[in-house]
Parts: C-alpha cells; structure tokens; sequence
C-alpha cells in the first residue's frame, strides 16, 4: 500500500493518491497532495476543500458539481460560480483534485 | 497523464503500420483482496490458479455455446482486423478482434481440442503462464465490448462475448479490474454506482428543481420514491452528479411535467447502469437489474422508463426478461421498458409537448450512436428505429443537423473510446487514442458543418468526450445529450394534454 508521508506521519492512500480513510484527513494532507502537484493552496482552494469536506461529512459523497459551483457564487460573487473557474484552481478536475485533496475518494461510475 | 497527447486531426481513418507491443503495458488497476471478497470473487490469484481458470474456462464453454462456436469458427479471413478503434489508433496487431480472440482460441485448443492437446505449439495452442495472465488482462480490457467487429465478421463472431467470458475467467481467477468492481459492490451495497445514499439523492434532485425553476420560472419537480406513480425513471446516476449529464436530467423532468404524468425515481433503483455485464457475470448482473425490478414492483409503477444510458438500455431491453423474468406486472399497453428517446418523441408526434427549435439555434449538431444501443438493443416498432428516434427528436428541435460519414454511424458506429468498463483514469492513453475515429469523423463535420454540439444518448459516451475533448483541442461544453437540446426548447407551460 502506497503512503503519503506529512509531518511526521504516514497516511495510507490509493494508486492514484486519494487517501484512503477521509477521516484521517488533515490540512497538512492537503497541503502535501498540492505540493507533490507543484500547487500553492490559496484562500480561494481551501473555500473548495472545506465545502467539499462538509458535503461530504453530511451526505457521505461528493457534491454535484454544479451544486459546488453554485456555493461558490453564493458565497463568493458569481464570477467565482462557475466550472471554468474551478479548472483554473484545479486543472486536474474539481472531482478528481478538489476530491482527493480533501481527503474524499475519488467518484465512481460514469462520471 | 499531463502529457498525453492526441492524434492529429486530419478528417481521414488510416489503417496503421503493425507495430506489435505498441499498446502493451496499458491495464486496470487490479481490485484489491478485499473488494474482491466483497463481490465474491477470491481474494488474489491462488497457487492452483491454473485450476480455478480452467475449471470457469469448461464452465462458460457449457453454459454459453456461442462462445464456444465463437471459438471453433473464426476462419482467419481478416474482414475484421481494421475494424476495432483500438486497433486503428494503436496499431497493436493484438487489439485486431481475431487476434484478441486468439488470446483465448489458444488456451481452447490447448486444453479442449483434441488437435491442440496432441500438437500443441503446432496446432496454434498455448499453455497457461503468468505471461499470457498479463496478456488477457491487457488486452481484453483494451475492448470496449462495442460489437462494431462483429457487424463485419461473415461468421458473425462476437468478440465482446469473447471478452465478457475472458473477464469472468480472469475474476474467478482472483484478478479483476478495480474500476468495475468498485463500481459493481457499490450498485449493489447503495443502489448505483455512484455510491450516492438516498439523502444526497434528494438533495440533489432539490437542487436540481431549484435550478429549473430559476430559469424558467416553472416549478418543475424530480420526485423521488413515490408509491404509485406511473413512471418509474431508471438513469445513469451520472446524471445526479457529473455534467452535462444533468442537464438531460432536466430534459426528462421537463418531458414528464409538460405530458402531465406522476414520474418517480426509485433511491433502491437509482442507477440505470449494469456494469455486471461489462465483466460477463451473470449474478452480478442478475443482483443489480433486480433492484429495478423490485423497485418497479413495490412503487406500483405503470411503466419503467430508461434514460440516457447505452449498456443500461441493452440490459433492461436484452437481458431483463431472462434475468429476472418479464415485467408482465407492469401496464400491458405500454412497451416494457421504453426508452427515453420513445416516449419523448411519441409526445412530439402527438403534438404533447411543443419545441421552440430556435432555441437550440447556436448549435449545428451531429449524433453520436452508442454502441450498446445500435449494435445490441433496438427501439420504436421496426429495425433501426434506434437509430432514426434519436435523429427525430434533435430534428424537431433543432434547425441545424448533420450526419457523420455512413461508416462511423448507425451500426456502423465507432466507439467512444471508453465503453465497456474502460472509463477509468489509468486507462486515459486508450482511450484518447481509442476515440480516434470517431474524432476523426467529427473533424469532417466539423470542418463543413461548423458542427459545434455532440449529442449523445449513454452516460459513458458524456463522460468519455467531456474529458478527451480538451485533449484533442475542442471545449468540452461541446459535448451535450439528445435531452439537453429538448430541455432547451420545450415550451413549458399550458398543457396541450397527452
């Protein structure tokens, strides 16, 4: 089983690095996944991070996309509710980075 | 992943140079111990491996006949070795079908045929080894079970059999693909594949009518588990999470509503999606078509109506009867199940529900057919009504519509790319490469059309395209489904009445 190694202590995570227990999450974790990337999380990173975290921890799944997109813009202004916007902060995919970044596994299915 | 590359877009199909091993090394991640138990497959290969491969092997050779003629037949006449998109964007001799095949006429004549028990090497038969295990999972996990070689094979070899009994073997063997089985445990444990619990179902589908209601000012609803209603709506439960999925959810809730119909989605039956079949076991594929199955029963439904979903569409139209029985408990005056795309374009016909074609003016739209749907299932009353009602509906609500080249289409079509449990991550140089084809038919329509919406009726196909479309330098928002060009122009409002 791959590791991932913050501070001292190993986490277990996938072939693809999502973390295995989401519950072991920690920001470190996070922090580490986005510097193995080469990212900087921002302000505007972690409002996705702790939106998705909280879904998840009420619903036991990710959000709909659009359900996260449209979040954003209430929280944050319109400019910042929108798909395109979220590639720019996570090029990789909002399932597939935001995700696994706040330690949720990754979405299955035809998606 | 980043620098996955796509073949250059010229408009022309080319037969490739062979290049053996080209294509080697691409794979699925293998399912761990654990979550082979949980859908009760051993937990890794055993030492007696060998045993248990060809104790399925003898199996599947009773049970399925087809395989086994399959297996005798093939006369090596090559009418289908340039006909698989694998082949054609790799050039790896063993993504041409018959040599797929041979993957598993070889082990046939080694240990079932006489000729190959006695000759061996020189009657073409090949012993078991570790060699030929990576062999199978590779390459029979670099087909998308899309028939398209089939439809060329004088002998009518159905090499996606071929492949369904080669993943069985190799699951019985202790090796299976992580992807589909994940997917598979989590249909059947949830209720679809998603893993979506019936709350964040709801939650969706809230959110789902409030954004219909804001832009159209209608209220719109997406009930859920509603004993007797007449509708029961089985999807893709992509269609709960990823776009442009949703936006044919709308489509369908906009149908209903104008036809003025008490709809339900089931939360036990909420996945459309049979990935039992993509991995050829029938227990598994029998488990999760009876949710459907009961759902439809305890909810008192008239009807089951399928939504935008190729292997769903297959399943409930091919496999249902035999799996779990007929649906002889449902309304006999309707066809059992119907599809999405004919009860839509029934209430068109009857001037039900009314289309602003203007709509949908800034698309120029070509269709893609799904292979599970040309190839494997049919709809409406007469053969190739599959492929004229989906062409119906976005002519009757569109202005601008082409067709692809008539080899890429109809049944002819090609793949996605990533059909047939191959829509996974580790699989992306597949099936970049793999969508060559159908890439390359787009480019013409592309280049005469300004064709700039592909619609599509399969939820893999969706999500296939939304992701290799950036790949090959065109915007994924292209990419869009039959019912999201409804949605655009049904005139919601005063109801003409069924």
């Amino acid at each position: 089983m791959a590791t991932l190694d913050v501070e001292g202590k190993s986490y277990e995570v996938d072939e693809e690095g999502y973390l295995m227990d989401w519950q072991e999450w920690t920001e470190g974790v996070a922090g580490a996944m986005a510097k193995e990337d080469g990212l900087d999380l921002s302000a505007e990173h972690w409002n996705v991070i702790k939106f998705l975290r909280s879904y998840f921890e009420k619903y036991q799944i990710a959000p709909m996309i659009k359900i996260l997109t449209k979040e954003l813009a209430k929280e944050y202004g319109k400019e910042k509710g929108n798909t395109k916007y979220l590639y720019e902060l996570y090029p990789a995919g909002p399932a597939k980075q935001a995700c696994r970044y706040a330690g949720l596994p990754k979405p299955t299915g035809c998606v | 992943m980043a620098d996955i590359k796509a073949p250059e877009l010229t408009g022309e199909i080319i037969t490739p140079k062979v290049t053996p091993g080209a294509s080697k090394g691409i794979m699925p991640f293998k399912a761990k111990p654990e979550l082979m138990e949980k859908v009760n497959f051993p937990a890794e290969k055993p030492s007696n491996w060998k045993e248990l491969f060809l104790k399925k092997m003898e199996e599947i050779l009773k049970k399925y006949r087809s395989v086994r003629v399959f297996l005798d037949e093939c006369v090596r006449c090559g009418a289908c070795t340039d006909k698989c998109h694998y082949f054609l964007s790799t050039g790896d001799p063993r993504n041409m079908p018959v040599h797929r095949q041979e993957l598993m006429r070889s082990v046939y004549r080694k240990y079932f045929t006489t000729g190959g028990k006695l000759l061996g090497n020189l009657a073409g038969a090949r012993e078991l080894s570790d060699e030929l295990l990576e062999e199978w999972l590779t390459y029979f996990y670099q087909c998308s079970e899309c028939r398209r070689c089939s439809v060329f094979c004088p002998y009518g070899i159905d090499t996606a059999e071929i492949t369904m009994a080669a993943r069985e073997i190799l699951d019985a063997t202790g090796i299976g693909s992580k992807y589909n089985l994940e997917i598979i445990n989590k249909a059947e444990t949830i209720g679809n594949n998603l893993g979506m619990p019936g709350p964040a179902l709801r939650n969706t589908l809230d959110f789902v009518e409030e954004e219909i209601e804001e832009k159209t000012g209608v209220p719109v609803k997406l009930p859920l588990d509603v004993e007797g209603a007449d509708i029961l709506l089985v999807t893709p439960s992509a269609d709960f999470f990823a776009e442009p999925h949703v936006l044919s959810l709308e489509g369908y809730a906009k149908v209903f509503h104008q036809a003025g119909v008490n709809w339900t989605i089931s939360s036990h039956a909420s996945e459309g999606g049979n990935f039992g079949m993509f991995i050829g076991n029938y227990d598994h594929m029998k488990t999760i078509n009876k949710r459907i199955w009961d759902a439809a029963r305890d909810l008192k439904v008239k009807r089951v109506i399928a939504g935008e979903c190729g292997h769903a569409w297959r399943v409930l139209y091919s496999f249902s009867n035999t799996l779990n029985g007929p649906f002889d408990f449902l309304d006999s005056q309707y066809r059992q199940p119907s599809h999405i795309c004919e009860y839509t374009l029934d209430l068109i016909k009857k001037g039900a529900i009314k289309l602003d074609k203007a709509a949908n003016d800034e698309f120029s739209v070509t269709f893609h057919d799904s292979c599970n749907v040309a190839r494997a299932s049919r709809m409406g009353e007469t053969p190739g009504d599959q492929m004229t009602i989906p062409r119906e509906i976005i002519n009757a609500c569109c202005n601008k519509f082409v067709d692809m080249a008539d080899d890429t289409i109809g049944e002819r079509t090609f793949c996605c790319g990533g059909g047939g449990g191959v829509l996974t991550d580790e699989m992306i140089d597949i099936r970049v490469k793999g969508a060559m084809p159908r890439m390359q038919a787009l480019k013409r329509v592309k280049d005469s059309h300004d064709v700039n919406f592909f619609a599509l009726i399969c939820a893999i196909c969706k999500a296939q395209f939304t992701k290799i479309f950036p790949i090959y330098g065109i915007e994924m928002e292209e990419v869009g489904g039959v019912h999201q060009l409804i949605s655009n122009s049904i005139q919601l409002g005063a109801k003409e009445g069924v």
